[in-house]
């Protein structure tokens, strides 16, 4: 194995040198960090991370290789990946390939060996900030560069993250799983926006019994009603969902015609709809350890986020309740509506990766839909 | 739900092997937690040994055997309303189930808190727990109950070989077994039913080579669940948790899988409605190479890919190890739930900003390795199984594996041996000759085998250990290699610290001394940074003080300001040394802060109160040697930062052998040390100097020599006469050292010792058999301060450590007594003590007077002090802190020489763990062998030492049968014993030459052989039917004697019942039967402290 040394350069010159992996072009991207233990495999094919180069603080990295069950979309999204440890040797039963080869075939740069806790204290107190990963510029190159990149806030990626074309969900052959049959013309049918769905949202509405259609993210409101679906369901995706104004609007026409759930970055575009604001958070929620309160319940829950942006609760209007707290910072973590059938979470229920502690929300998103039916 | 206001804690008791000092940490931590909330907390423990029972924790302290009658007495003089079952190990456990029980809770209306006593049963009693998993849907492997080996033996047909036997109710794998053939089956079905409480056991499909992971999960009354931590042990199924090496979080599991298991985790904390913490045990699916070999022909019929193996509905050394893995504080938060408080009502004290209802974030690795007793028990059964065998453990931090490891090896104080030791036999060509099954030196032998070329894959298939942790293996191995061919630059030299290589191995590899290394780091400027466990992964800004050391960029520790000093802990619990020194090191750190000083503390061991994060000012978690102390020091003198401030002075006196060993280290490399200087510890260990000093003194000390050679050994041996003691000076736990009685012998012990104690001298003395006394005394150069002196049951040349102690001393005379606190006034004041000591002597009675010598002068804390400092009041480490720190003794308020004696009797009594290690002889000799103590408190002795015969495990029943095989010279002195014994319901089993003893007195006695193969009935069938309740075996000395009593003695361990195998002991027992009349006394210690005469 070549050792061949790369760097990572933060937008106010912070430097961090380690060994290049994966792919040795030089890429750039906001620099986030993720706390979750295991998963990188579902992290770096979360469109999610489309624009951004991840860094998870776990330090050992790449142990169980990669396998082809666990993708949560067709490619690597992230821009590169940070990390203090690459194995090079994978010990897993499904494991297919190593993450370093993983890296190079979709031509995705990595950086390892570097301080990752020093680079994520950094963050911490700095706030998230672009970012480069090279094997060929010098430090002082790279210093210059990462001042003049396009910024990721002004940067809008989800056109390139969702799909472009409608199509109903059905497991990749290539993934080792198999799409659950359903139990005929009763099931419901949910259309789910893509602006960067991750594969375990479907996979669970159709393990849950439903007809799975994924529509583009340019799709009309009147389009999607067209096709009539039972509930619709507003799909994670990455970038400021302030940048997002047109996508807005087909959501203000769809809130209230069918029962409704939004997830990640559909969470943010249905509060927009409604009037909130959102802002944008000092160095995100990313990690598999976020407690989260259910305000009905009073119960906690371990919940999976990946988000950068939140909504502004001062903002909050047109009858939207806050349902879901964090416990760490205090900000909305879902809303519910007071009269429409409507409800949104700011973080993964359908974990991948993270606890599966709140699969309880797809039950009750899919219980809306079938009391709507009854009517 | 009410809040309770008056709480009784039960806890564990003694140290055992299975239930060590992570109960001292976690019933300190309930204690305090439950303060916090406004609660008094009553809190019971035999073991003095202890932080727990210190009065500032506990608000009620109770030093009373740990029995249900005992405990009911308690419950009905203090009427508490809450009962806190799941902080005291196993025995806690046991003990709230028998108060259920007996209506006992009913009676006094007392509620037993958190986890309810339904769902204990529940997680274990075997069969309730499968039955409740299968409703859950939860798998776990194929199984039967049953209550006889007839049963057992049927399951090899339906079930399968190789079949585990766990019993119920027991602790570490007591009386359990893998069994591959039908005898074992049947062998282990029969120990595992004398074992458990309740006469059952649970055979279970073997799931040899799985992965075994373990998920710490919690749960509040709101029905919250969160899990704190993941473990993976290295050793897979077969081997008992506790003897497995173990890394945190799990390495080779997807995320699927970790989730997977982790929602399990919580749908069966739920169906059991657990209320605090439970540690739940899963066997999940191995990789293909090593599924291969160990389970061939299950590859389509396994049911599940992972199946539910245990629950522990209580908090346990793994949760004590993934409290200290991952910063978050399982007991505190455990108790605070136990009171109805909610886990999003509970603060996150390591960050200050977060709550308790989180998961802990790790960004770095942690290696558990535990620490057995082989070292001294070099002929007891080495193999590791499902039966715990190791007294304690270490831990090491660090970002990478590699480092954690070898760092774990390092903090396992075995001498020289780092990865790189082979032991001298293992030169073999194919890796089948290594000892690659399960047992203490298996890493080892993986290495060895590694660097003779054997294949990751054919280590992973031999060993079952996944190929994951063997590449990391060979990572080390591979730059073993290029140390040893490359020069050392930079570079490489970065790189092999980044994997854990000390500068000892690196030395040795590089052809350089350890010096050079460090040097050539300095140089260079590689020095480890710093790094905080901070429960978030630096995801908040965290106040923790708890640190490790890496080779990384970021260094998180800057010097401490201010007036500091450092505490050298005493790493892992071992034979000799205990928790006892981890409780002065703890006091010490205490007594820093309360004179307005920081408390630094270095430490290895998870199970301690002394590695808790709020103990001491910071924490070092790192192993204890040379090279990281040094480190230390200066990082915090500032080097690091480029300041060059003076390092703070290090304090050896409590950690113990290891803490001690550090000086030469120190002093060479001109570091401060506060307290007694190093030449006054260098007389006290070398022997010369020693004899030239008491002679300077006019003190008596038995004639001895030291020597180097087996053939001046011979010579001075032959000049003192026989019988000798011989022991390799720098002594930890008497180890190595015996009574040599005849030149055949001591050959013997050269032929073994000389060897592996190369260059230190071997001291013989005539050994003298008087009575042996120890004095504990703190001195600040111009006061003594005698606390008590304590006499010891057991004649001279039982190890101390083994011997019954009492105070004051009973049977000791005014002059013996003057003479004592003269000679050790004498000695604090020319050595010029700054601090503690500890003087042990024995006394030789004559027609009229009394002879005294010194056996040996410890200028540090012993394992009496929380002995004599919980008996007489004197906290001894604060009084020696203040005294380094430069407040004399006069000035605490205290006299020089004998303090008052107090109104009550204390007694010490040692604890065995010899049931666990199987080949190792249970007889009391000069070679310590206990792994833990009791205290008997009461205003008389008799009572007294009933109590702590008691909750030793040691006391006669009411009446029954015993076993007598007495050595010529004490067959005498047993008569009388005999005598009195028989006018109380006793009868009498006997070999042959004791027999006809007791037969010339008078008393009837029945005759049985003293070996199998002399017929029936021998010595063992009347221990194996049941037929004897107690056994009392002593022997004449020489190793022909003690080979003919050791089948008597084994049985006996392993029938669980009393085995006297020195006549003091037995006479002392025989007395507290006969004599104790008002054992039903309890009352807190404060009270019996503050009666006057």
């Amino acid at each position: 194995m070549i050792n061949k040394k790369a760097i990572l350069v933060l937008e106010d010159g912070a430097f961090y040198e380690g060994s290049s992996f994966g792919a040795t072009s030089t890429t750039y991207g906001e620099v986030v960090f993720n706390t979750s233990m295991t998963g990188y495999q579902e992290m770096l094919t979360d469109p999610s991370y489309a624009g951004q180069i991840l860094m998870p603080t776990y330090p050992l990295i790449g142990n169980y290789g990669i396998n082809k069950m666990n993708f949560e979309s067709k490619h690597i999204q992230a821009r590169g990946f940070a990390i203090r440890e690459c194995c090079h040797q994978p010990s897993h039963r499904q494991s297919e390939y190593t993450l370093h080869e993983f890296l190079i075939s979709q031509n995705v740069p990595g950086i390892s060996g570097i301080d990752t806790r020093a680079v994520t204290r950094h963050i911490r107190s700095g706030g998230v900030m672009m970012g480069i990963i090279s094997s060929d510029m010098t430090i002082m190159e790279a210093q210059e560069q990462v001042r003049n990149l396009p910024k990721y806030d002004a940067t809008r990626f989800v056109q390139d993250t969702g799909t472009d074309r409608v199509y109903a969900w059905q497991e990749d052959e290539n993934t080792n799983r198999k799409t659950p049959s359903l139990a005929g013309d009763k099931s419901p049918h949910i259309a789910v926006i893509d602006y960067g769905v991750k594969y375990s949202i479907l996979r669970i509405l159709r393990q849950m019994g439903c007809h799975v259609t994924v529509v583009p993210h340019t799709s009309s409101a009147d389009n999607i009603l067209a096709a009539a679906p039972d509930g619709i369901l507003l799909s994670p995706g990455p970038g400021d969902p302030s940048l997002l104004q047109d996508i807005t609007e087909t959501v203000k026409k769809l809130a209230g015609q069918k029962p409704m759930m939004g997830i990640c970055l559909g969470h943010q575009l249905i509060g927009q709809a409604l009037g909130a604001k959102t802002f944008k958070l000092k160095f995100g929620h990313r990690g598999g350890n976020h407690p989260v309160r259910d305000i009905a319940t009073g119960r906690v829950y371990i919940t999976a986020q990946n988000h950068g942006y939140a909504l502004d609760a001062a903002t909050l209007k047109g009858g939207l309740d806050i349902s879901h707290i964090s416990l760490n910072d205090g900000t909305v973590e879902g809303l519910r509506h007071q009269e429409l059938s409507l409800i949104t979470i700011q973080y993964h229920a359908e974990a991948s990766p993270g606890p599966l502690d709140n699969l309880y929300l797809f039950e009750r998103f899919l219980e809306m839909v079938k009391s709507e039916e009854k009517l | 739900m009410l809040k309770p206001s008056k709480v009784l804690v039960i806890a564990s008791g003694p140290i055992i092997i299975g239930q060590a000092a992570e109960f001292d940490y976690s019933g300190t931590q309930a204690c305090q937690s439950l303060k916090e909330e406004g609660i008094t907390t009553v809190l019971v423990n035999s073991n003095p040994a202890t932080i727990m029972t210190d009065e500032d924790i506990a608000d009620i302290v109770y030093l009373e055997p740990l029995t249900a009658e005992v405990l009911e007495r308690i419950i009905e003089k203090e009427r508490p309303d809450g009962l806190l079952p799941t902080l005291g190990g196993q025995t806690g456990l046991n003990l709230a189930i028998a108060l259920a029980d007996n209506g006992v809770l009913d009676k006094y209306n007392l509620r037993s808190l958190g986890t309810p006593i339904e769902t204990i049963k529940k997680a274990e009693e075997r069969s309730l727990f499968k039955k409740l998993l299968a409703e859950i849907g939860e798998p776990t492997p194929r199984s039967a109950t049953v209550n006889s080996v007839k049963e057992a033996i049927k399951l090899i047909e339906t079930i399968g070989l190789p079949l585990i036997i766990r019993p119920s109710y027991t602790l570490g794998g007591t009386g359990g077994g893998i069994a591959h053939n039908k005898e074992e089956l049947g062998f282990f079905t029969a120990s595992g039913l004398a074992n458990s409480m309740n006469h059952e056991v649970l055979i279970e499909q073997c799931l040899l080579g799985w992965k075994e992971l373990e998920y710490e999960v919690m749960r509040d009354a709101g029905d919250n669940c969160i899990t704190i931590c993941n473990m993976e042990n290295i050793d897979p199924m077969g081997v008992h948790t506790g003897d497995s090496i173990v890394v945190a979080p799990s390495q080779t599991l997807t995320d699927k899988e970790y989730q997977m298991l982790r929602s399990a985790s919580l749908k069966i904390i739920r169906a059991l409605g657990i209320e605090g913490g439970c540690n739940i045990q899963f066997a999940l699916t191995p990789h293909p190479i090593v599924a291969e070999k160990w389970t061939p022909n299950r590859e389509n019929s396994e049911r599940s890919e992972y199946y539910v193996i245990e629950v522990n509905p209580r908090v346990s050394r793994s949760s004590a190890l993934a409290s200290k893995a991952t910063g978050y504080p399982i007991a505190r938060v455990a108790a605070k739930i136990a009171i109805g408080k909610k886990l999003d009502e509970i603060s996150n004290r390591i960050t200050g900003k977060t709550l308790a209802s989180f998961e802990p974030a790790l960004d770095y690795c942690v290696v558990k390795i535990p620490r057995w007793p082989f070292d001294k028990f070099a002929r007891g059964d080495r193999t590791t199984g499902s039966q715990m065998k190791a007294t304690g453990e270490v831990m090491a931090i660090d970002r990478c594996f590699e480092a954690a490891l070898q760092k774990a090896v390092r903090s396992l104080e075995l001498g020289k041996r780092s990865l790189l030791w082979e032991d001298s036999c293992w030169n073999k060509e194919s890796s089948s000759e290594y000892p690659l099954h399960p047992n203490d030196l298996r890493l080892w032998a993986i290495m060895a085998a590694l660097r003779r070329d054997s294949s990751c894959e054919q280590i992973s298939r031999a060993t079952g250990i996944d190929p994951w942790f063997i590449s990391k293996f060979k990572n080390i191995v591979e730059m073993e290699k290029r140390l040893l061919s490359e020069p050392l630059e930079e570079n490489i030299l970065l790189q092999s610290k980044r994997l854990g290589f000390s500068d000892e191995q690196i030395g040795i590899l590089a052809d350089r001394l350890p010096e050079q290394v460090r040097q050539l780091r300095r140089e260079k400027k590689i020095r480890p940074a710093y790094k905080m466990v901070d429960t978030c992964a630096a995801e908040f800004d965290a106040e923790t003080p708890y640190f490790y050391s890496t080779y990384e960029q970021e260094n998180e520790a800057p010097p401490l300001a201010g007036n500091k000093a450092v505490v050298i802990g005493s790493g892992p619990i071992r034979i000799g040394q205990g928790i006892e020194f981890d409780y002065c090191c703890v006091h010490s750190a205490r007594a820093l802060q309360k004179a307005g000083w920081k408390s630094i503390m270095v430490n290895s061991n998870p199970e301690t109160v002394s590695t808790d994060f709020d103990t001491s000012s910071r924490l070092y978690f790192e192993a204890l040697d040379e090279e990281s102390i040094l480190d230390i020091l200066e990082n915090e003198s500032g080097e690091q930062a480029g300041e060059q401030e003076q390092p703070p002075a290090s304090i050896v006196q409590f950690g113990g052998q290891t803490a001690i060993n550090m000086v030469e280290s120190l002093f060479q490399h001109n570091m401060p040390i506060l307290g007694s200087s190093i030449n006054a510890i260098d007389i006290a260990e070398d022997r010369s100097r020693f004899e030239d000093f008491l002679n300077s003194l006019g003190i008596p000390q038995p004639p001895g020599v030291a020597v180097l050679s087996s053939k001046e050994a011979l010579k001075a041996a032959g000049t003192l006469g026989y019988p000798v003691l011989v022991r390799p000076s720098y002594v930890l736990g008497g180890r190595a050292m015996e009574i040599v009685y005849s030149e055949e012998d001591l050959n013997h012990y050269l032929s073994l010792s000389l060897e592996t104690n190369n260059c230190r001298p071997i001291l013989i003395d005539r050994y003298f058999q008087g009575k042996e006394v120890e004095v504990d005394a703190v001195a600040d150069g111009e006061t003594v301060l005698i606390p008590g002196v304590m006499e010891h049951i057991e004649r001279a040349g039982v190890h101390s450590g083994d011997s019954i102690a009492v105070y004051p001393g009973i049977n000791l005379t005014d002059d013996e007594i003057s003479t004592m606190v003269d000679y050790t006034t004498r000695i604090g004041l020319a050595l010029q003590i700054k601090g503690l000591m500890n003087i042990q002597m024995v006394i030789m009675r004559g027609k009229e007077t009394s002879d005294i010598y010194i056996l040996e002068v410890n200028p540090r804390a012993s394992r009496t002090i929380p002995f004599i400092s919980k008996i007489t009041g004197i906290p001894m480490v604060h009084v020696a802190t203040n005294v380094m720190l430069g407040t004399s003794i006069a000035q605490q308020g205290y006299k020089g020489g004998l303090h008052k004696k107090q109104n009550l009797v204390g007694v010490k009594a040692p604890v065995f763990s010899m049931s666990k290690l199987i080949g190792v002889d249970n007889y009391l000799g000069p070679e310590m062998k206990s792994t833990g103590e009791v205290i008997g408190i009461d205003h008389d002795f008799p009572a007294a030492l009933a109590k702590a015969l008691i909750a030793s495990g040691l006391m006669l029943p009411a009446r029954g049968k015993l076993l007598l095989s007495i050595a010529d010279g004490e067959k005498a002195e047993t008569i009388p014993l005999i005598k009195k014994l028989s006018s109380f319901d006793y009868e009498f089993y006997a070999t042959e030459g004791t027999a006809s003893i007791i037969k010339e007195s008078g008393l009837p006695v029945k005759m049985v052989a003293r070996k199998i193969s002399e017929g029936s009935p021998n010595v063992i069938d009347v221990i194996q039917d049941n037929s004897v309740k107690g056994v009392i075996n002593t022997a004449s000395g020489g190793y022909n004697s003690l080979k003919d009593g050791f089948a008597i003695r084994r049985a006996a361990v392993e029938k669980g019942i009393p085995c006297f195998t020195s006549l003091d002991t037995f006479r002392a027992a025989v007395e507290a039967l006969t004599n104790s009349k008002h054992v039903g006394t309890v009352q807190p210690l404060k009270e019996y402290l503050a009666e006057k005469d």
